[in-house]
């Protein structure tokens, strides 16, 4: 083979290792007809979830289905705009493209009317006294910026109100102990 | 179960780094496929299909890599597969694997599965900004830290837990080669003091990003004859098993997961496994942050629901233990993340074919290989053997 010579100017000059090709993408975005609804909720600071029937679970954000039953969830149903935090993280690190000052907390928040936990950011609390079980309620951005868009609420808060117990599903049997396939 | 019977015959894998800048994607792979078929005496020729895994494409942004990487893989002219199950993509590519010799289709696969996150950003990838929704996340540890949470709530298990997960996983790694992470200086302490990240993971807890490959040669229950009568023992399939749910779903347990259960279950019904505990060996499982161990021990029914977390204090998963678990120093020490499931998956192979070397688990008969994936939500398994199953 032959060999490679640098010329002298280069030879002190630190080898490329790798090259940061930023990318981007322009695309359009359709959410559907579920959430279609929720966004155009949340732009008239309505929060609305979704489920089969009556009686089933709530979903928010709603999908356009349940996944357990296996069916549309045709019906709306408004759900409010306080909850009770289920669990959370402190964030002490940042990341690319993140914008909030570290620490901070983000939060399982389960919505009161709803089944299913949302996250979201947690603010007007030190981290050190969020804990699971307190009550939050969401503070939306002023009326004229308000969009069809999770943005529309800019972070919960907790409320003066006393936690409330929460429960995880199978936190006090797990579910596959009385699941049908398990016990086959 | 009408199939065929299967045989680990070749194991490989490249060493582990934070960047292999000496190698590309290609070389990668190429390096620990090449070690697989040293390690079953067999060259490119004798490979009749090839199944490459890794996680999401975007992770490099390189789309559908195994097509530019069948070159490298000697699959130019036969059936290639790809398979794609996130996290847990490298136990499933090896089930997929070992399926077509299991199927009869074919007498010799090879399977590799890797990932080269120095030419990636995970974190990213994990965090995308979503159309509609808040951009909150911090990569996978901010959406786990709360799984987390809610599990030593349940379990009331005290907080030193996940730091005894860290410090045996990275003592191990001291005893393994090929492992990312070689930290002599981790103690208690300094993985204690270490950066609260995700609250409660400490940085400590977490796995680090990796370069690297994982190779597997399966081969029929001839091929797996012939290697035994020529001094190289296999490892044997005892059963496979992949289960799935979905994540947003309002009554799912995302602690100790309905699907790995099942998936357990059903693997050790395979087996012919009643007692898991007493019966398998060890496990290399998927551990990213340190309390996945004890939350997995609960969900893979080697604990009771809650008692979980004392193997790991009593030192049951210890490489001296009842139960030892990670002896390769797991993810938490070496992740190159679409290869992680299926280094967990290789090395139980290597434990039942006694070639673990420093890492080794004396008499290791039965082991299991573990992987999950994507919010909790897909799950891989197998469980080997050294005797024919």
């Amino acid at each position: 083979m032959t060999e490679i010579l640098l010329p002298a100017r280069l030879q002190d000059v630190e080898a490329v290792r790798s090259v940061r090709t930023p990318a981007s993408i322009q695309y359009s975005y359709t959410p559907g007809q579920a959430s279609s609804r929720y966004l155009k909720g949340i732009a008239q600071r309505k929060i609305i979830g979704a489920r089969v029937e009556p009686g089933a679970k709530v979903y928010v954000p709603p999908r356009g289905a349940d996944p357990q039953l296996g069916k549309p969830t045709t019906e709306q149903v408004e759900v409010g705009d306080r909850g009770t935090l289920v669990s959370f993280c402190v964030v002490n690190v940042s990341f690319h493209g993140g914008t909030q000052e570290i620490p901070y907390t983000t939060g399982n928040i389960l919505l009161d009317g709803s089944d299913q936990p949302i996250m979201h950011l947690i603010q007007e609390c030190p981290v050190d006294q969020v804990r699971i079980g307190m009550r939050l309620e969401a503070v939306w951005v002023d009326d004229a910026d308000l969009g069809p868009t999770m943005e529309s609420i800019r972070w919960f808060r907790p409320l003066d109100e006393p936690d409330l117990d929460v429960h995880i599903p199978g936190e006090d049997r797990p579910l596959w102990l009385d699941s049908e396939e398990f016990n086959q | 179960m009408g199939h065929e019977r299967v045989a680990i015959v070749g194991l490989g894998q490249t060493k582990h780094a934070p960047t292999r800048g000496d190698v590309s994607m290609a070389g990668l792979v190429r390096e620990a496929a090449s070690r697989a078929l040293a390690d079953a005496q067999m060259t490119w020729q004798d490979i009749d299909a090839v199944v490459v895994g890794k996680a999401p494409d975007f992770f490099e942004g390189v789309m559908m890599p195994e097509l530019f990487l069948a070159d490298a893989l000697g699959a130019v002219g036969k059936p290639l597969f790809r398979v794609h199950t996130a996290g847990s993509v490298g136990g499933s590519t090896a089930i997929v694997a070992s399926q077509l010799v299991a199927a009869g289709i074919h007498e010799r696969v090879l399977t590799v599965a890797f990932e080269k996150q120095s030419e990636s950003n995970a974190m990213w990838a994990l965090s995308m900004p979503i159309p509609f929704q808040p951009p909150l996340h911090a990569g996978a540890g901010g959406y786990f830290a709360p799984h987390i949470r809610s599990y030593m709530r349940r379990s009331k298990a005290p907080d030193h837990i996940g730091i005894l997960v860290a410090l045996k996983d990275r003592l191990n790694a001291l005893k393994n080669p090929y492992a990312h992470l070689h930290n002599h200086e981790t103690t208690f302490d300094s993985i204690k003091d270490s950066i609260m990240l995700w609250d409660p993971i400490r940085f400590d807890e977490t796995c680090p990003s990796s370069d690297g490959a994982f190779a597997i040669v399966f081969g029929s229950e001839k091929v797996g004859d012939e290697a035994a009568a020529q001094g190289r023992a296999p490892a044997w399939i005892h059963g496979t098993s992949m289960r799935s749910e979905p994540t947003m779903s309002a009554d799912r347990d995302t602690v100790l997961p309905l699907g790995g259960a099942l998936c357990a279950k059903d693997v050790y019904r395979q087996a012919g496994i009643t007692d898991p505990r007493r019966q398998v060996d060890c496990a290399e499982i998927y551990v990213p942050f340190s309390w996945f161990e004890p939350m997995w021990m609960e969900n893979l029914l080697f604990a009771e629901p809650g008692d979980g977390w004392r193997m790991t204090e009593d030192g049951a998963t210890a490489l001296d233990g009842d139960l030892p678990v990670n002896m390769s120093g797991g993810v938490l020490s070496t992740n190159p993340i679409g290869a992680s499931g299926m280094i967990r998956f290789g090395e139980a192979a290597m434990q039942v074919r006694g070639q673990a070397g420093e890492h080794q688990v004396d008499g290791a008969r039965l082991a299991v290989g573990h992987a999950y994936g994507g919010g909790s939500q897909f799950f891989a398994m197998w469980v080997v053997g050294s005797e024919k199953p």
